[in-house]
C-alpha cells in the first residue's frame, strides 16, 4: 500500500471521529501555543536585556559612596557623601582607566512655553555621554569649557524632549529648570529602559558645575552621588578594580584594616547576572509550557489506545484482506502524527497570535524566530511518533484471528 | 472443466497433514487449561473444487477455516497452500498470501464501516499497491458483475444483508484469488437471498475455476457444493462426493 493511500485512510479515520480528533488535537494546540508563546516571551526578555546591556556602554564600573556592608549600592541615599568630583578626576588618571564621569542628580521641574515636565536631572561631565554610550539625536553635548564656565546648557533625553517640545525642534531653545533659563544644546537618541526598569530617556543632563552651584545646590560642595568609570579594555577590568580601590582608600585616608567608605561595582558582572536570570527565566517558561505539550502527548496516546481497541475488528478485517503489519502500523502512526502536526500548526499560529497580542497590550518585547517555529513543528511530530508508536505497534501486532473474533 | 482437470493432476491447492489445534486458557485459579479443537486433520483440496464443511456448533469448522485462511496457525501438523509450507511464511508473506490468494466471505459480512461499497471492494487492491484511482475503477467493474453498480457509493449500513454480502464477495474476488473461503456466508440471509449468493458461488466455481470452501449448517446450502466434509468434535467423520445433493439442487 503506498503512502498516499495510507494517508488517505488515516485522514478518513480522523474525519470519522471529528469531535474526538478535535479534542485530542486541542491538547496539542494548547501545548504548542504555550511553548511558542513562552519561548517568544523569554526570547523577547533576553533580547531586551542584551540591547540594554549593549546600550549601557562597555567595561564599566559604578562607584558609589558608602561601604558594601552598609548597603552601598543605592543611588538615592543622600546621606553618605564620601565621593567627590576630584576623586573622579583622580581615577581618570589611572593607567587602566580610560574615562570617568561623576554624577549628581535630583528631581527638577522643567518649563517650556506653557508646558512643564518633572524629571530627573543629572549633573555630569562631557565624558558621561561617551562612557554611557549615548548618541546624539541632534545638537551637541556640552564641552569641557562649558563645564569650567558652568554654562547653562542642557542635553535632553528623547522622552523629555518630546514631552516639552512635541514636534518642535528643541535645539537652541530656552527652557527653564527650576526657573532658571537654560539653552538646549542637544537631544539624545532613545535608549529605552535601564536594567532596573527606569526609562533612561526621561532625563535632562547639565554640566555638573552648573548643577552644583545653580540648580540642586549641594550641602557638601564637591561631593557626588556616584560615578561611572570606564576601563580601557575588558582585560583591564580586574586591575582597574584594584587600582580604583587602592586610590580611593589612599585619598580617603582609610587606615589599614578599616572598611572602604565606597563601593566599586562591576557593571559587566551585573549585566551577566541579568542575562543569566533572563536565560533561566526563558528556560523555566519553556519547561512549564513543555509540560502542557507532554500532557497533550499523553492524551494522544490515550485516545489512540482507545481507538485501537475500538477498531480491533476493523484491524482484523484489514489484515484478512491483505494488510501487513507495516501498513497497520503506518496507518495508526500517521493518524497520531496528523493530529500532532495539525494541532502543532494551529498551536503555532495561535502562539504567534498570542505573542503579538501580548506585545501589543503588555508593552513587552516579543521575539519569534524561525528556529522556534521549526522547534514547535519538530516537537509536535516527535510527540506524535513517540506517543503514537506504542498504540500503533499494539494494533499491528494483533493476531488476525483474534482481531477478527474481537467483540 | 479442462482447466480444473489439469490442476487436479498437479499440486493440490490445499494439503493438510495431521493438523491439530488446541487452545490454552487460564481458569479462575490461574491454571492453564488446554482444550483441543482439531484432531489429526488430513485434507487435500484440489484447484477447482467446491467443498462444503458441515458439523455441529463447536465442532471446529471456523477454527479450520481460519487456519486454511492463514489467519491462525495450527498447533501441530502441516499445511501446504499451492505447494508452499505456510508455517515457514513470515507475517508479511502471510499478509501477501491473504491479499493475493485467498478471498474471505464471512457470516457477518465484515465490511469496513463508514466506507462506501466501492472503497470496501477497492481496499485489497490498495494493499496490493495499486493506486486509488485504478483500484476504484476495478472495484466498480467488480460491483457491476455482482449487479451493484448503483450502490457503489452506499455505505454498509445503507445496504441490505444480501447486498452487503455481494459487496463482500466482490471484495473477495478483486485480486483474482484461486481460493474463496466462506464461513457461513448465508447465515444471516433469508432463503431467497441465500440461493442468489449460492448461485453466484456456483457460477464463480464453474466459469472461473475458483476453488470454494464454505461452511454451512444447512443441507440445501451444502447441496450446491460438489464435495461434503463433516466435522464432529474436531474429527473429519465424512468426506464424500456430493452427487446426490447436486441432483437435489438441480431439481429445485
Ligand atoms: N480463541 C479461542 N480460545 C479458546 N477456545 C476457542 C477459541 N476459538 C474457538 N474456541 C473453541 O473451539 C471450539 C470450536 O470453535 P469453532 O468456532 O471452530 O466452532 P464452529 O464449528 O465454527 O461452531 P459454529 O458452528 O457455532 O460456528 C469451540 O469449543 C470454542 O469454544
Ligand atoms: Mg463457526
Amino acid at each position: 500500500m503506498n503512502l498516499f493511500a495510507i494517508i488517505g485512510e488515516a485522514l478518513r479515520a480522523l474525519r470519522q471521529n471529528r469531535l474526538r480528533s478535535g479534542l485530542t488535537m486541542l491538547g496539542m494546540i494548547i501545548g504548542v501555543a504555550a511553548v511558542v508563546l513562552m519561548l517568544s516571551i523569554g526570547q523577547g526578555a533576553r533580547t531586551k536585556i542584551n540591547e540594554t546591556i549593549a546600550a549601557m556602554g562597555s567595561n564599566l564600573f559604578i562607584v558609589v559612596p558608602g561601604a558594601t556592608s552598609s548597603g552601598g549600592f543605592s543611588f538615592g541615599s543622600g546621606s553618605i557623601r564620601t565621593l567627590t568630583i576630584n576623586d573622579a578626576y583622580a581615577i581618570a588618571e589611572l593607567s587602566s582607566i580610560s574615562a570617568t564621569a561623576p554624577i549628581t542628580s535630583g528631581t527638577v521641574q522643567l518649563n517650556y512655553a506653557a508646558k512643564n515636565w518633572s524629571t530627573i536631572i543629572t549633573g555630569t561631565t562631557p565624558n558621561y555621554f561617551a562612557v554611557g554610550n549615548w548618541k546624539m539625536e541632534s545638537g551637541t553635548a556640552f564641552t569641557e569649557s562649558d563645564l569650567r564656565s558652568a554654562a547653562r546648557l542642557a542635553v535632553l533625553g528623547s522622552v523629555t524632549a518630546k514631552n516639552l517640545f512635541g514636534d518642535e525642534d528643541p535645539i537652541g531653545k530656552t527652557i527653564r529648570i527650576t526657573n532658571r533659563p537654560f539653552m538646549v544644546a542637544g537631544v539624545l537618541m532613545a535608549k529605552g529602559q535601564s536594567l532596573t526598569g527606569r526609562d533612561q530617556d526621561d532625563a535632562v543632563f547639565i554640566p555638573i558645575t552648573t548643577s552644583e552651584r545653580q540648580v540642586t545646590g549641594n550641602q557638601f560642595p564637591g561631593s557626588i552621588r556616584y560615578m561611572l568609570v570606564q576601563a580601557k579594555s575588558a582585560d583591564d577590568m580586574d586591575i582597574a578594580e584594584i587600582e580604583i580601590t587602592q586610590l580611593l582608600r589612599q585619598r580617603h585616608r582609610i587606615a589599614q584594616g578599616k572598611e572602604n567608605d565606597f563601593t566599586v561595582r562591576n557593571l559587566t558582572a551585573i549585566a551577566d547576572v541579568a542575562t543569566d536570570a533572563a536565560k533561566v527565566m526563558s528556560i523555566v517558561l519553556g519547561a512549564i509550557a513543555s509540560v502542557s505539550l507532554l500532557v497533550g502527548g499523553i492524551g494522544i496516546m490515550n485516545i489512540m489506545l482507545v481507538s485501537v481497541t475500538e477498531r480491533t475488528r476493523e484491524i482484523g478485517i484489514r489484515m484478512a484482506i491483505g494488510a501487513n503489519q507495516r501498513a497497520i502500523l503506518t496507518q495508526f502512526l500517521l493518524e497520531a502524527m496528523m493530529i500532532c502536526i495539525m494541532g502543532g500548526l494551529i498551536g503555532l499560529l495561535l502562539g504567534i497570535g498570542g505573542a503579538w497580542l501580548v506585545s501589543q497590550f503588555a508593552d513587552m518585547l516579543i521575539v519569534i524566530t524561525l528556529g522556534m517555529i521549526g522547534l514547535a513543528f519538530l516537537f509536535s511530530s516527535a510527540i506524535g511518533i513517540f506517543f503514537g508508536f506504542y498504540p500503533a505497534k499494539k494494533a499491528a501486532s494483533l493476531k488476525p484471528v483474534d482481531a477478527l473474533r474481537y467483540e | 472443466m479442462s482447466s480444473i482437470q489439469a490442476t487436479h493432476s498437479a499440486n493440490p491447492l490445499i494439503q493438510i497433514e495431521n493438523l491439530c489445534k488446541s487452545y490454552s486458557l487460564q481458569d479462575a485459579n490461574g491454571k492453564t487449561i488446554t482444550t483441543q479443537v482439531l484432531f489429526n486433520i488430513n485434507l487435500t483440496i484440489n484447484q477447482g473444487e467446491f467443498v462444503a464443511i458441515m458439523g455441529h456448533s463447536g465442532s471446529g469448522k471456523s477454527t479450520l477455516m481460519n487456519i486454511l485462511g492463514c489467519l491462525d496457525t495450527p498447533t501441530s501438523g502441516s499445511y501446504w497452500l499451492s505447494g508452499r509450507n505456510v508455517a515457514a511464511l513470515s507475517s508479511n508473506e502471510l499478509a501477501h498470501v491473504r491479499n493475493q490468494s485467498i478471498g474471505f466471505v464471512f457470516q457477518g459480512f465484515n465490511l469496513l464501516k463508514r466506507m462506501t461499497a466501492l472503497d470496501n471492494v477497492a481496499t485489497p487492491l490498495l494493499y496490493a499497491g495499486v493506486n486509488r484511482a485504478n483500484s476504484r475503477k476495478q472495484a466498480l467493474e467488480f460491483l457491476r458483475r455482482t449487479g451493484l453498480e448503483n450502490f457503489a457509493m452506499h455505505q454498509p449500513n445503507q445496504l441490505s444483508g444480501g447486498q452487503q454480502q455481494r459487496v463482500a464477495i466482490s471484495r473477495a474476488l478483486i485480486n483474482h484469488p484461486p481460493l474463496i473461503l466462506a464461513d457461513e456466508p448465508t447465515g444471516n440471509l433469508d432463503t431467497q437471498t441465500s440461493s442468489e449468493i449460492m448461485l453466484l458461488f456456483e457460477q464463480l466455481n464453474r466459469d472461473q475455476g475458483i476453488t470454494i470452501v464454505l461452511v454451512t449448517h444447512e443441507d440445501d446450502i451444502a447441496a450446491y457444493a460438489k464435495r461434503l466434509i463433516r466435522l464432529k468434535d474436531g474429527h473429519i467423520i465424512v468426506d464424500k462426493n456430493n452427487t446426490v445433493a447436486t441432483t437435489l439442487h438441480e431439481v429445485t
